[in-house]
């Protein structure tokens, strides 16, 4: 039973189908970090991609290059209720990085330069789903949104795309990331509004 | 849950704080934020997240919500939202940029604009604990007008908040106006020697300068706790 608001009518800027319920169109795009903006020098950047053996495998940002990047033209949509249309980026799809690992296994939990973590289903970085992405708009990605190289998962809510992405690591079960053991969602379906665990 | 606004204030001319019953809202510590759902009469929908600025665990509890011209929700928070109204409610969410009482080491706020509200929390919460966590505040604000609790700051400053403000467009006679840079960080803010949790508010590009600022003095990036807010461009 919905709580009508006397008086509102909103501004109803978008009428876009590609709008998932409860968020509204931004223009610019804002930042939302819990800490620092570390900053890396693509030089001294490295992605390691860990199986559940434990097993590791290493790129540098050269060696990233090598597997192939890929224009991604896609919406993305933030937790904190803004969604962005038509984004543009290039990045390296994360099946290449697996494909080159030979590695699966249910689910993943990403890890960052600053240590942020993210936990995703397999199932959600797999079959062209996910990237590691260095450019936005035509430029490299400003350290502030996540460059040298943040994940990008934009089927999901924005925070499961990590800033500063330097590692997968491949798990055999579940476990909470850095937001998720603060109460929001496992998995962050924008569609299904999966936004906190509680409340 | 639903939430009916009991009471408001104006802050500024630009910013009201809406007092709010929400009996099915959880325990609230300092720093977290509500999301609040606005539904028109044909069921148009629209939502934000705002800070609360009540101390941890206080009901009923507060937000204070600064109108954006373009914006969607806040006008309607700020200008329109009348005491008796219902509003729909989500969280408290959020438990990174919190500070709890038990915490015992000293703590550093810094405030960009409407950044100060969940600091304010903090404040609050530290004075209801009669916490002995040594507190200081430096609140970065465009002009004197745009202050929020400007009272109740003056009367919290003491021995157990030092509170500096700082203006970037105009200030009061005899008060400098500019950025806070790396000099006023030294100046006016717990030196990095004492270890402090450093918890920084504000607009996206007040929070990277002051970060940078923070990092250039010493202090450590896992005891620097950021919350953003606003378009970066």
């Amino acid at each position: 039973m919905a709580v009508f608001s006397p008086g509102f009518r909103g501004r109803r800027r978008t009428t876009n189908p590609a709008l998932p319920p409860g968020q509204y169109e931004e223009q610019g795009f804002p930042v939302l970090s819990a800490g620092i903006t570390p900053r890396i020098r693509e030089d001294d950047w490295r992605f390691t991609l860990t199986t559940t053996a434990g097993e590791s495998r290493q790129w540098s940002w050269d060696e990233m290059m090598a597997l192939g990047p890929e224009p991604i033209s896609t919406d993305i949509h933030c937790v904190t209720s803004w969604s962005k249309f038509g984004t543009s980026w290039r990045g390296v799809s994360v099946d290449r990085f697996l494909d080159a690992a030979g590695a699966d296994a249910p689910f993943v939990m990403a890890g960052c330069y600053g240590g942020y973590t993210t936990n995703l289903p397999m199932a959600d970085v797999r079959g062209g789903k996910a990237w590691i992405a260095f450019e936005y708009d035509g430029e490299p990605l400003p350290p502030e949104h996540g460059g040298p190289a943040r994940l990008l998962v934009p089927h999901l809510y924005f925070w499961k795309s990590a800033k500063w992405v330097n590692s997968l690591t491949l798990m055999e079960h579940d476990r909470a990331g850095f937001w998720e053991s603060l109460g929001y969602h496992m998995h962050g379906d924008p569609w299904r509004e999966e936004r906190y665990r509680s409340a | 849950m639903s939430a009916r606004v009991t009471g408001m204030r104006r802050e500024t001319a630009t910013a009201r704080t809406l007092v709010l019953e929400a009996p099915e809202l959880g325990d609230t510590v300092a720093g977290q934020h509500v999301d609040i759902r606005l539904t028109a009469e044909d069921g148009y929908t629209a939502q934000r997240s705002y800070s609360l600025a009540s101390p941890s665990g206080a009901r009923p509890v507060e937000v204070t919500v600064e109108r954006f011209e373009d914006g969607e929700v806040s006008p309607y928070l700020v200008e329109d939202v009348a005491v008796g109204d219902p509003l729909e409610l989500r969280g408290p969410i959020g438990g990174w940029f919190v500070w709890r009482q038990e915490q015992a080491e000293p703590v550093q706020l810094i405030a960009g604009g409407s950044g100060i509200v969940p600091l304010m929390a903090m404040v609050r919460t530290h004075a209801a604990a009669l916490s002995t966590a040594p507190f200081r505040l430096l609140y970065g604000v465009q002009d004197p007008d745009r202050r929020y609790y400007r009272d109740e700051l003056d009367r919290r400053a003491g021995p157990a908040l030092q509170v500096d403000v700082r203006y970037s467009r105009r200030a009061p006679a005899g008060a400098p106006v500019g950025r806070i840079g790396v000099a006023d960080l030294s100046l006016l803010t717990v030196p990095a020697e004492q270890r402090p949790t450093v918890y920084v508010c504000g607009p996206t590009g007040f929070v990277e300068a002051i970060a940078d600022g923070l990092l250039h003095l010493g202090h450590a990036p896992e005891r620097i706790r950021t919350e953003r807010f606003g378009p970066s461009g």
